[in-house]
C-alpha cells in the first residue's frame, strides 16, 4: 500500500522543501521505495536541493498533460536505492495542474509500486496548496517558533480536516504531524523563542520532531545533498529522529536544550 | 530588580507574549473557519423524518438555519404543521 505524505505549512520559506528532500531521502534510507514530487509550480527547488537540477528532461505538468510517461519524468537518485524525484515544471500557468491531472500521476505511482510520495507544497493556501496535500493520507505541517508561522500552519490544519479528498468523502482524516524546524534552543531558554512546549499548546497536533537552526541545512543545499545524509551534523540527526518516528519507532527529543560543551567540541572538532 | 534581570525579563516577556497573542487569534480563527453549516441539509431530513413518524407534514415543512450572535451559535428551528393537527 501506498502512503502519500504532504510536507505543507501555509507561510512561506519555513523550509518545506528542506523537509521533503530530508525525509524523502531518510524512508528510502530505510529501504522504502519512494516519489518526492516538487508542486511548486513556477518556481522549482527540490531539484537543486536533492541535487538532480541538471538531469531533469521532463516534469510534472508533462506528465500530467500526456506529454511524457512517468518513467521518463521520474529522475532516479545516484546515491540511494528506490529513491525518485518528480521536478515541478518552471511554466507561469498556475493552472497547469488540476485534480485530475495530480489524481493520474498519484495512480501511477501507486501503481508502480512506490511505498510512499511525498508531495513538497507550495507556499500559501490558494490551489497549489491545496492540490499538495488534497490526496494525503499525512501531513506533516512545518512550523518555525514565529507567530506568522504559527498562525498559517493552524489555518493550514484547519484546511486538511475539512478541504482535503480524505475529509470531503467522510474517510478517515489525515493523519497531522507538527514538524518544528529553525528551532534555537538558546533563544528559546532566554525567552526570545517560543519553547516547544508553547507550540504544541497552541497547535495540539502530535509532535514529529524538532529540527534545530544549524548551518549545515546550508552546507546541504550549497552541495544538493540533503542534510539527513550528514548524520555528523545535528539537523541531520534530527531528521532521522523524525523518520523513525514516522516509522512508529520511539525517540527521544534532542538538541532541544544548550550544548554547554557544544562549544568546545565544535572548537576541537569533537 | 538588577539590570541583567530587567533585560532578562524583558526578553522573557516576548515569547510568553507571543503565545498569549496566539492562543487568542487561533481561537477566533478556528471558529470563523469552522466548516457549520455542511451538516445543515442532512439534519433538516433527518429532522423531517422523525416528525413523520406521529404527523405528515410536507417536504419544506422543516426549516433549519444556523446563526452567530457574537460568540454564539444559534440554531433555529422552523417547524410548519398542517392546520388540522395544529387545531386539535
Ligand atoms: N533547520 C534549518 N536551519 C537553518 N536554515 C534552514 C533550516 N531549515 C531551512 N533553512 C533555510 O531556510 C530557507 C527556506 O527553506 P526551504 O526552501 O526548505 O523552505 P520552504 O518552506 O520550502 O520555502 P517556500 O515556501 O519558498 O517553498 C532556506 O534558505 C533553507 O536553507
Ligand atoms: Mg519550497
Amino acid at each position: 500500500m501506498s502512503k502519500i505524505l504532504v510536507v505543507t505549512s501555509g507561510k512561506g520559506g519555513v523550509g518545506k522543501t528542506t523537509t521533503s528532500a530530508s525525509i524523502a531521502t531518510g524512508l528510502a534510507l530505510r529501504g522504502h521505495k519512494v516519489a518526492v514530487i516538487d508542486f511548486d509550480v513556477g518556481l522549482r527547488n527540490l531539484d537543486l536541493i536533492m541535487g538532480v537540477e541538471r538531469r531533469v528532461v521532463y516534469d510534472f505538468v508533462n506528465v500530467v498533460q500526456g506529454e511524457a510517461n512517468l518513467t521518463q519524468a521520474l529522475i532516479k537518485d545516484k546515491r540511494i536505492e528506490n529513491l525518485f524525484v518528480l521536478a515541478a515544471s518552471q511554466t507561469k500557468d498556475k493552472d497547469a495542474l488540476t485534480e485530475e491531472g495530480v489524481k493520474k500521476v498519484l495512480d501511477g505511482l501507486k501503481s508502480d509500486g512506490f511505498d510512499y510520495i511525498v508531495c513538497d507544497s507550495p507556499a500559501g493556501i490558494e490551489k497549489g496548496a491545496q492540490l499538495a496535500m488534497y490526496f494525503a493520507d499525512e501531513a506533516i505541517v512545518v512550523s518555525n517558533p514565529e507567530v506568522s508561522s504559527v498562525r498559517d500552519a493552524d489555518r493550514m490544519l484547519g484546511l486538511l480536516a475539512s478541504k482535503s479528498h480524505r475529509a470531503v468523502n467522510n474517510m478517515p482524516s489525515i493523519k497531522q504531524h507538527l514538524l518544528v524546524t529553525r528551532y534555537s534552543p538558546a533563544r528559546a531558554e532566554i525567552g526570545e523563542m517560543m519553547s516547544i512546549e508553547d507550540m504544541m499548546e497552541i497547535l495540539a497536533v502530535p509532535l514529529l520532531g524538532v529540527i534545530p537552526e544549524s548551518p549545515a541545512v546550508l552546507n546541504a543545499s550549497n552541495s544538493g545533498q540533503p542534510v539527513i545524509l550528514d548524520q555528523e551534523s545535528d539537523a541531520g540527526q534530527a531528521y532521522a529522529d523524525a523518520i523513525a518516528r514516522l516509522l512508529g519507532e520511539e525517540r527521544p527529543l534532542r538538541f532541544l536544550t544548550v550544548n554547554k560543551k557544544g562549544f568546545f567540541s565544535r572548537l576541537f572538532g569533537n | 530588580m538588577g539590570l541583567l534581570n530587567f533585560f532578562r525579563g524583558k526578553k522573557e516577556n516576548t515569547a510568553k507574549l507571543a503565545k498569549e497573542r496566539l492562543q487568542i487569534i487561533i481561537a477566533h480563527e478556528r471558529a470563523q473557519n469552522r466548516p457549520s453549516h455542511e451538516f445543515l441539509p442532512k439534519l433538516e431530513k433527518e429532522l423531517l423524518d422523525v416528525i413523520r413518524r406521529y404527523v405528515q407534514i410536507a417536504d419544506d415543512a422543516v426549516k433549519v438555519k444556523l446563526d452567530r450572535d457574537g460568540d454564539v451559535d444559534v440554531l433555529e428551528l422552523n417547524i410548519v404543521l398542517p392546520d388540522q393537527v395544529a387545531k386539535e
